[in-house]
């Protein structure tokens, strides 16, 4: 598989929202704007990128047995240093974001890309799994957010459609959130299906 | 190279290292983005000040006199940050930041009072209320908006929402939030006016309600310095 493809795949093949369905609870919990969406996306990017390149190179001095405890102190220290940067550098995206920074180390994507990805393969080949599953999440984290914001409030990326009053109260909501996600995933399934 | 094997000693060895790396580098981290985070935060209560005390215009604002006080309101205990602000060498009013639990913890609220307690502006400096609801609360209370509070004065108004029968519109489908933001708001008041509370309370339900501005104002200046 060459680096292009490995990317690709990320993005379609192996979605990790739409056809693995991992991370649900950042993409739940997140998507209320797409704005929002599209900001963990590339929070959660830029630590797969990192965590897969490190955890390739040190792949083999690590003993099987201790490997996720390993795993998990390189992917959060990763997400620290990432909340530090944010919380300094962009504080207005830190502001609407900061509560859920902390939980990608527990995204299982980070963690299950390592596992099935980064501890098998080259460090290039990872780094490029890291950004191709890293653009797909972000990708249907801006859709999922997108969707949301245009029913739930009548705007989007922050630009108002149609009056904020017929927005649909449901879809700023938990359960709006659900209700979208399972229409995107068919609409996906539907699309890949006939290609 | 080949894998390395799970010995203890091995297993003991990477552990350790890998935590040392990590906790080195975010050591490291921290010393570099200390100040900037603390320039951020001193410049987000900066500007907050200067908004909820100017409203817009264009002056030379001074803020002196931080003081913290704590108190507890209505069994609630609360800290209070108060920054006394003046143009000119005139005081103008003071500010006064808390944090209370809206529909999530922490959601700290800084308004400005004038020097006879109407208030004069608000900013929401954290929060973590659901956006596109909760969240709107950093311009739903402001002028020319549904929920306006500015200009009115805690202790002569009666700043609740309307379905607890205050004259405050509470942010539609978000009245957690509105009820914690209008308690912030009035406990602030009490924590900087608190005599004069009482005593324009009185005035209301004693006395008829034109006198009770301009009682309130010759009292609270100086019930305040009491308070100082």
């Amino acid at each position: 598989m060459n680096k292009l493809q490995i990317i690709i795949n990320g993005i379609l093949k192996e979605n990790p929202v739409f056809v693995l369905l991992l991370g649900m609870c950042p993409t739940l919990g997140t998507t209320t704007s797409a704005l929002n969406g599209f900001g963990m996306g590339a929070a959660t990017t830029v630590v797969l990128m990192c965590s897969n390149t490190v955890i390739s190179l040190v792949k083999r001095l690590i003993p099987d047995m201790v490997r996720i405890p390993s795993f998990i102190v390189i992917i959060a220290t990763f997400v620290t240093v990432l909340e530090m940067l944010m919380k300094a550098y962009v504080p207005s995206l830190y502001a609407s974001l900061g509560l859920f920074i902390p939980l990608i180390v527990v995204n299982c994507i980070v963690l299950g890309r390592a596992e099935s990805f980064a501890a098998k393969n080259s460090v290039s080949s990872s780094f490029c799994d890291g950004l191709g599953i890293g653009l797909g999440f972000t990708l249907a984290l801006t859709l999922l957010g997108a969707t949301r914001e245009i029913l739930g409030s009548g705007k989007l990326f922050g630009f108002s459609l149609w009056s904020e009053d017929y927005g649909i109260l449901a879809f700023v909501l938990a359960p709006g959130a659900f209700i979208a996600l399972a229409y995107l995933i068919v609409i996906v399934n539907k699309l890949t299906k006939k290609a | 190279m080949k894998k390395l094997e799970s010995t203890l000693p091995n297993m003991v060895i990477v552990l350790t290292t890998v935590a040392l790396v990590s906790a080195g580098l975010l050591g490291l981290m921290q010393q570099l983005t200390k100040d900037p985070i603390a320039l951020i935060e001193k410049q987000t209560l900066e500007n907050g000040i200067k908004s909820v005390m100017l409203d817009g215009q264009d002056a030379q604002l001074s803020v002196a006199n931080e003081e913290v006080i704590e108190k507890n309101i209505d069994g609630d205990n609360y800290t209070f940050t108060v920054y006394s602000a003046s143009v000119d060498g005139k005081p103008i009013g003071r500010a006064v930041k808390t944090a209370v639990n809206g529909f999530s913890p922490d959601l700290t609220v800084l308004v400005g009072f004038d020097n006879d307690g109407n208030i004069k502006g608000y900013e929401i400096l954290k929060h973590a209320e659901t956006p596109g609801l909760g969240a709107k609360a950093d311009s739903w209370f402001k002028k020319g908006q549904k929920g306006d509070i500015i200009g009115k004065n805690p202790g002569t108004n009666n700043l609740t929402v309307s379905k607890d029968g205050g004259e405050v519109d509470a942010i539609t489908a978000s009245t957690i939030t509105s009820r914690a933001f209008l308690k912030a708001v009035n406990a602030e008041y009490k924590a900087i006016f608190d005599g004069a509370k009482s005593a324009s309370q009185d005035a209301i339900s004693g006395a008829t309600k034109v006198s009770t501005p301009s009682d309130s104002t010759s009292v609270a200046p100086a019930d305040s310095v009491a308070v100082q």
